[in-house]
């Protein structure tokens, strides 16, 4: 059996991450044409590279259908339990922070706290909890809970969530945000005490793949090249 | 086929026998006790939890569609029992029910997140405290010989110190907002007793007029107005001149939470509390009227637990007396048995506000079961 490692299939991110594995020794590499997702590794023995979208290699991993994969922090922690997949490297690109951010012009609401307590009032003035649209659903449901802010409903919103509280679909937002520069275009500012997670690109193990004695072997040469100085510790563990 | 919550071999046979002969038991000791049996449905409107709840909800529960709603698996009974009581009942009146409630649990977590629950639930305004005492009476029955350890509280006096604070209407609407989360309510505390107001500068800078200042920060988007912003730092500049709370009213809070005593001697402490404060006078009262309602129910309330922060961690509904049956010696299984009394639930899902005063709680059968099994 090999080693499977599932890599994004399109984009930045996979530049990055093949950059970063051939910097290393280890040479990814998509073959056939266009759109067939299909690639190789050269330098590692029984390794299988498998091209995924980022979005769904924390759940093909969590399946147990690849060993390894790159994706973003703020994914996982989104979509897995914890303990699901095991954290090998930081790969120093793909930074992206998960925050809170609400209009600019509330001048009394600079942090969770303050947000809490305009929530309150919001409420009462409207009738309806204050709204947060978010793809990030479990992080910000957990974030707000350690803050104690009560009296919000989560919004759905998969794509364009800064935009949400112009079209009044929602008061304030939670999103990634690498730059800040939509944020103010659509005039809203973080909270001072706003960030629920800094994220970047990954690769993780997963601990509910089978871990064979060839994988292993496959795993433990593969780390002699992409860490050579901790090995990447041992995900079957 | 997916084990059983807390037991292994309940799905057929002699095990589901036993577990079906219990579930029997709890419910015609329910029944004598003038219970009608109510069988809500399984999946519920997810918009009332919701509103009840708060997002908080919709992490515990398991979501679904109808097709046009959201819906929930039933994460208790208590909500779809009240609205049937609002809808049709009329005073006094006692239910009794046995079924599945779902509930997501953490990863790792022992919890089930399919199990049975067999409840009773009071609704009678005559006499609070002769009801939570039948309720708890009930219960205790219900439990008896199982080796099981009570355990009780009172949110309402918690309730009762907030509303004697000497200080604003705000200040009291907040904490009484926090009382189910403990760090919240503690950190809001901390800073009402504090000189220092978070908000200082703002009130300051801008505090006479904020109007202006709120236009200047940026473009109005979305559905909270200029005016709101400019409202609430009005309210923050007279928040800011708002003496704090002083020292003796926060320990009075704090004695309260850290209240551990057997009901009876609980009783002389709240006594000499409510020499300090009157407003926790009514609320000691009805705490002793339930003391004598339990003697005269059997329950001996000087081996009775009671704990000032008991029930503080639950879903936010419980608001007076509240108890739990658990079993010491087996911190794998949950609280054996729950319950409490929840006015301000009925007031919520009362159009009219008014509400039925309502006492009751829950078993779990399997969990109960278990227990047997373990010795």
């Amino acid at each position: 059996m090999t080693l499977k490692l599932g890599v994004p299939s399109k984009g930045r991110l996979q530049d990055d991450t093949f950059a970063w594995f051939a910097d290393r020794g280890v040479t990814l590499k998509r073959t056939g044409a266009g759109r067939e997702y299909a690639g190789r590794v050269d330098g590692a023995s029984g390794v299988e590279l498998v091209l995924l979208s980022a979005g769904e290699i924390p759940r093909e991993m969590a399946q147990g259908r690849i060993h390894m994969g790159v994706t973003g922090q703020d994914l996982v922690a989104e979509k897995l339990r914890a303990g699901t997949v095991a954290e090998v490297a930081e790969l120093g690109f793909g930074h992206a922070d998960l925050i809170v951010a609400v209009p600019a012009f509330w001048i009394d609401v600079d942090t969770m706290d303050d947000l809490d307590a305009a929530a309150a009032a919001f409420r009462a003035a409207h009738g309806h909890r204050l709204r947060v649209a978010t793809k990030y659903h479990a992080l910000t449901r957990r974030f707000f809970r350690e803050h104690g802010v009560a009296d919000y409903s989560l919004v759905d919103s998969q794509g364009a969530t800064e935009g949400t509280v112009k079209h009044q679909t929602a008061e304030a937002i939670t999103d990634i945000t690498s730059t800040g520069e939509t944020l103010r275009a659509n005039h809203l500012k973080v909270l001072a005490d706003g960030i629920i997670l800094r994220s970047q690109a990954t690769l993780f193990a997963s601990r509910r793949a089978e871990w064979g004695e060839d994988v292993r072997a496959a795993y433990t040469a593969l780390m002699q090249k992409l860490l050579p100085d901790d090995g990447g510790g041992a995900p079957w563990t | 086929m997916i084990e059983r919550a807390y037991l292994d071999d309940a799905r057929t046979g002699q095990g589901l026998a036993r577990l079906e002969a219990e579930v029997a038991r709890l419910m015609a000791l329910f029944a004598e006790a003038g219970a009608a049996k109510v069988d809500p449905a399984a999946l519920q409107p997810a918009e009332v939890l919701l509103d009840l709840y708060g997002e908080d909800i919709r992490a515990r529960a398991f979501v679904t569609s109808d097709g046009e709603r959201e819906m929930m698996l039933r994460p208790d009974f208590t909500v779809p029992v009240v609205e049937r009581h609002m809808a049709h009942g009329a005073e006094p009146a006692r239910y009794c029910y046995a079924g599945r409630v779902w509930r997501r649990q953490d990863s790792g977590a022992s919890r089930a997140s399919e199990y049975l629950q067999c409840g009773f639930e009071l609704f009678d305004g005559a006499d609070p405290a002769a009801a939570d005492a039948e309720a708890f009476a009930l219960f205790a029955r219900a439990l008896q010989g199982r080796g099981l350890q009570p355990a009780t509280g009172d949110m309402g006096l918690l309730f009762a110190a907030i509303d004697g604070l000497a200080t604003t209407d705000d200040r009291r609407h907040a904490l009484r907002r926090h009382v189910w989360r403990p760090v919240r309510f503690h950190r809001l505390l901390e800073r009402y007793a504090s000189v220092r107001h978070p908000k200082a500068d703002l009130v300051s800078e801008v505090g006479d007029d904020p109007l202006p200042a709120v236009r200047a920060a940026g473009r109005a988007v979305g559905k909270r107005s200029a005016q709101e912003v400019a409202q609430r730092i009005k309210r923050l500049v007279r928040d800011a001149a708002t003496p704090p709370l002083a020292d003796i009213e926060v320990d009075l809070i704090e004695a309260l939470l850290d209240l551990r005593a057997p009901a009876a001697q609980a009783l002389t402490k709240l006594r000499d509390l409510a020499r300090e404060s009157t407003s926790l006078a009514p609320a000691v009262d009805r705490f002793a009227a339930r003391l004598e309602a339990l003697d005269t129910r059997g329950v001996d309330v000087h081996d009775l637990p009671f704990e000032g922060s008991f029930g503080r961690t639950t879903l936010e509904y419980y608001d007076g007396f509240v108890f739990g049956f658990y079993a010491p010696e087996r911190p794998d299984l949950p609280v054996i048995a729950s319950g409490g009394r929840y006015d301000a639930l009925t007031r919520a899902l009362d159009a009219a506000g008014g509400g039925v005063p309502a006492v009751g709680g829950i078993i779990r059968p399997e969990a109960l079961l278990a227990l047997e099994a373990g010795r």
